[in-house]
């Protein structure tokens, strides 16, 4: 089966019940994509697989053929980041920074719906686990990122 | 660095290490490397790398350590990259091993009080060769070079040099033979000021910086499946099919370890581990294991082993810690006697990085790569693992996706070392998300007994305090069960202590679970029942719970103090921070929805205002958190506003949901399903940190705004339902 990662085409050829978390990490080295618990519980793991987040822990490689996925080491551009990864860095976000890439891929998959989300929307869409508590940084750096991305 | 050169270069230095780099022996060190002493790089272009042995476990130590290195090594902090570096050490006394860092690790929430003078000497010194290289290149006195931001000057010949140009030179110059003068606080420039953390665009662009990240070539992925039963065996083992996975490579037995107690090694929980190609053809294998447990010396039940205990307070005679005054005689005479049970249970740590460990054992030599909080426990531990001379062992600390105390144990460490021995290739480790929630190092949990008297006047005359807790000591080879109750009550913690007649008393809770320390150990619930119970005394004696407090503080004055930040408790301090806290957030009672509280704890003396309002179905919001601290120098502001912010959801977290509970031998729970941690949307809503100026000595910062932001949380809830909170979780107590 085929994968595109980050704009470069993969085949697989191994057990189609791998979760696609373990081809990204194990597979394609791109180890910013975290494991956390296994159940899609978390989000450590969320990617984007064609264009909207997912868990990619419980994502079976069988129903991952064929899309397109975007980890963390895909969302900027060369040397300019995305605008999530601009203000995360602006309101200084990360503390331990193990759940970051998940709540980035997660922040960037509300503004792809939601141009302007208000408190209410972040914390509804945004459900991943920070044990660090950096929970209002990342109410902060979303409102960020929206006058970010405006410029 | 070649471990050797530690060994060497101590014997030759002696106690002078403490202070510095001040070893960089010139016959080991590579000239060329720019490596000025232990901590300081200065490559030929100019970049300047700072080594620190404190780890990075998400308490911003990576930032806050090298500001210290940088305030009096004089270059562009912006400019600078930060490493981990393992362990320094020197063989002590007795030939075993000692860390000669200013700080390593990262615990009891010291790495900025220990490194204060050191890590700012480590700078002076390096400065101090960098400037001596340069008056030999121009020939001119020493006492005409000055530096300023990376560059070195002869200002009378407008000659100048950069640090890169000078750093192999300087890293051969001879280091200073005694403790260098530091900048007056009134000259530093840098600590004090605001600083983001180091590695936060490495982080947004999820470059490998944790454990679980690393590879060596040729390395396999492990998984255990450990005994479910706590201290419980394999009797039997079918692991044909396991064997047969594609990929796996091995299946190996895990002993239980022996009991040593230097390591912190007190319990590994038997199993059985797959070692294969993947790891998810590792966790195939493990899900293909047939194995028939047989159960350990206890099949305890929680409910059960705190009913026992609650009638050890309440019938009993626990150990008696403090005896102040006349406890009985302050009762038979009280005006009113006011009396309370509070309760809480176990926690997990449930870092969001589960345990894990990359270690090589081959010829001889061991490499470790592994998220610890205790490098160098976790060099004797692999040490230990492997049967080989601490000098043979590498460790390479990481980042930690999140500590809380977890990796103060070198667990992980221990069973990687063990399987790459056993199976001969390096091997990755990594706990799933269910064996770290059901094999952790639980924080104890507790049963509290309290008892006031009141005077005619409201005012306290007796305090007794009756403690029952798992003690986190309980599998201590050199401590006896008489002292137990050290790592879980600290007697001399107010309000009891500026009580005339004071008791405090501990009894065990008994249980064979793991137990370790978690953020703020102890503290984090003592302090919730001490001051929840003394906002249950305020309203007896009808007074508002600030007031009160404030009236019990008195005037200013040092309260012996006999533990981790002491050696005093200062009344006046506390006082002060309950003050601004409350004047931040304009207190004027408790209002519809607002409490406080505040603890003093690991020298550093902490106070919230918390403002919460009721959502329909029962549940509540914290809107505000109001803070204030004392904590003496403030090195990195940013980074205590990160801090209280992460200890505020913490504590939150914890007393609306988080509990383990054992039945039958066995831990309750496994994932974040049954283990339900707190997500954005239950979080503060906004939180404001405020830092009382002050010129004292740093004291800890990563631990003391956690315990008493639960004591401010459940007195805001009773100022909104008239409910008091004296059992956590919070759970459904408030539908």
């Amino acid at each position: 089966m085929d994968v595109t990662v980050n704009g470069k085409k993969w085949s697989y050829s191994g057990d189609p019940e791998m979760p696609l978390l373990w081809f990204i990490r194990d597979e394609l080295d791109l180890v910013g994509t975290k494991f956390g618990c296994g159940i899609a519980s978390c989000g450590a793991c969320t990617v984007h697989l064609d264009g909207a987040a997912v868990r990619s822990c419980s994502v079976p490689m069988s129903a991952a053929a064929g899309s397109k996925i975007t980890t963390i080491e895909g969302l900027a551009k060369g040397a300019k980041l995305h605008p999530v990864q601009q203000a995360w860095i602006e309101e200084d976000v990360a503390q331990c920074g193990y759940c970051q890439a998940g709540q980035i891929m997660a922040a960037v998959d509300l503004l792809k719906i939601n141009s302007n989300p208000s408190d209410a929307d972040i914390d509804a869409a945004i459900t991943n686990l920070c044990r660090c508590g950096s929970y209002p940084r990342i109410r902060k750096a979303v409102h960020r990122a929206v006058a970010l991305a405006k410029g | 660095m070649d471990r050797r050169f530690f060994l060497k270069s101590a014997a030759a230095t002696g106690s002078l290490f403490i202070y510095a780099p001040l070893e960089a022996a010139t016959a080991v060190v590579p000239a060329a490397s720019g490596q000025i002493g232990l901590y300081v790089r200065i490559a030929p272009d100019n970049q300047v790398t700072i080594g620190t042995a404190t780890v990075e476990i998400g308490q911003g130590t990576n930032t806050s350590i090298p500001m210290l290195i940088v305030e009096e090594l004089d270059v562009d902090f912006a400019q600078i990259i930060v490493e981990n570096i393992a362990t320094p050490w020197k063989a002590g006394a007795n030939g075993r091993p000692e860390s000669i860092a200013f700080a390593d690790g990262a615990g009891g929430s010291t790495a900025v009080w220990d490194a204060y003078d050191g890590a700012r000497q480590a700078g002076a010194a390096a400065r101090h060769m960098l400037i001596a290289a340069a008056s030999k290149r121009w020939n001119v006195p020493v006492g005409e070079v000055t530096t300023d931001k990376g560059v070195v000057w002869h200002k009378a010949s407008k000659r100048k040099l950069t640090y890169g140009a000078l750093a192999e030179a300087a890293s051969v110059e001879a280091l200073p033979a005694e403790a260098l003068p530091l900048k007056p606080r009134a000259e530093q420039a840098l600590i004090g000021t605001p600083q983001k953390q180091k590695a936060a665009r490495a982080i947004v662009t999820g470059q490998p910086l944790f454990g679980i990240d690393q590879q060596m070539p040729g390395m396999l992925h492990a998984v255990i499946a450990r005994c479910p039963l706590i201290d419980g065996s394999v009797r039997s083992l079918d692991d044909r099919a396991a064997r047969a996975v594609p990929g796996v490579q091995a299946v190996v037995r895990m002993p239980r370890v022996p009991l040593t107690e230097s390591w912190g090694q007190r319990n590994l929980a038997e199993g059985v581990a797959v070692v294969a190609d993947t790891h998810w053809a590792a966790m195939k294998g493990r899900d293909a294991l047939k194995i028939v447990w047989d159960r350990g010396p206890a099949l305890e039940t929680s409910e059960d082993a705190y009913a026992a205990a609650w009638d050890v307070l309440a019938n009993g005679q626990p150990q008696r810690l403090r005896d102040t005054g006349n406890v009985d005689d302050a009762f038979a005479k009280a005006a009113k006697v006011i009396e309370a049970r509070y309760e809480v249970p176990m926690v997990a740590h449930a870092t969001m990085e589960p345990q894990n460990t990359l270690a090589s054992v081959a010829g001889g030599k061991v490499r470790v790569i592994t998220p610890t909080q205790q490098p160098f426990r976790a060099m004797m531990a692999a040490a230990e693992a492997a049967g080989v001379d601490p000098a043979n062992v590498e460790v390479v600390p990481v980042r930690s996706g999140g500590g809380f105390g977890r990796r103060l144990y070198n667990d992980p460490v221990t069973e990687a070392v063990f399987l790459s021995k056993a199976v001969g290739r390096p091997v990755k480790l990594l706990w799933t998300r269910e064996c770290d929630i059901a094999h952790d190092r639980y924080r104890p949990g507790g049963a509290h007994l309290l008892r006031a008297a009141i005077d005619s006047d409201g005012k306290l005359t007796g305090w007794l305090h009756r403690a029952a807790s798992q003690s986190r000591r309980y599998r201590s080879t050199t401590d006896g069960a008489d002292k137990f109750w050290t790592s879980e009550v600290f007697p001399d913690d107010h309000p009891g202590s500026l009580v005339p007649n004071n008791r405090v008393e501990w009894a065990p809770i008994v249980s064979l679970a793991p137990r370790g320390a978690l953020r703020g150990p102890g503290h984090n619930i003592n302090a919730w029942v001490m001051q929840a119970f003394l906002d249950e005394v305020a309203e007896a004696a009808g007074r508002d719970p600030l007031a009160y407090r404030l009236e019990l503080l008195g005037e200013a004055r040092d309260v012996p103090y006999n533990g981790h930040g002491g050696p005093v408790f200062n009344t006046g301090r506390m006082a002060a921070v309950l003050k601004l806290a409350a004047d931040k957030a304009g207190w004027a009672g408790p209002g519809k929805g607002r409490g406080i509280a505040g603890h003093f704890s690991f020298g550093t003396y902490a106070a919230h205002v918390c403002d919460i309002s009721m959502t329909e179905a029962g549940g509540f919001r914290v809107d505000q958190v109001t803070s204030a601290l004392d904590c003496g120098i403030a090195v990195n502001p940013n980074g205590i506003a990160m801090q209280n912010e992460g200890s505020i959801n913490e504590a939150l977290s914890i007393a609306i949901g988080q509990a383990i509970t054992i039945k039958d031998g066995e831990v309750q729970q496994r994932n974040f399903d049954t283990y339900p941690m707190m997500r954005i949307e239950r979080a503060a809503t906004s939180i404001a940190t405020h830092i009382v100026p002050s010129e004292a000595p740093p004291r800890g910062l990563g631990e003391p705004m956690l315990p008493p932001f639960t004591p401010a949380l459940t007195g805001a809830i009773h100022a909104a339902t008239g409910k008091r909170i004296r059992k956590l979780p919070i759970g459904d107590q408030l539908v």
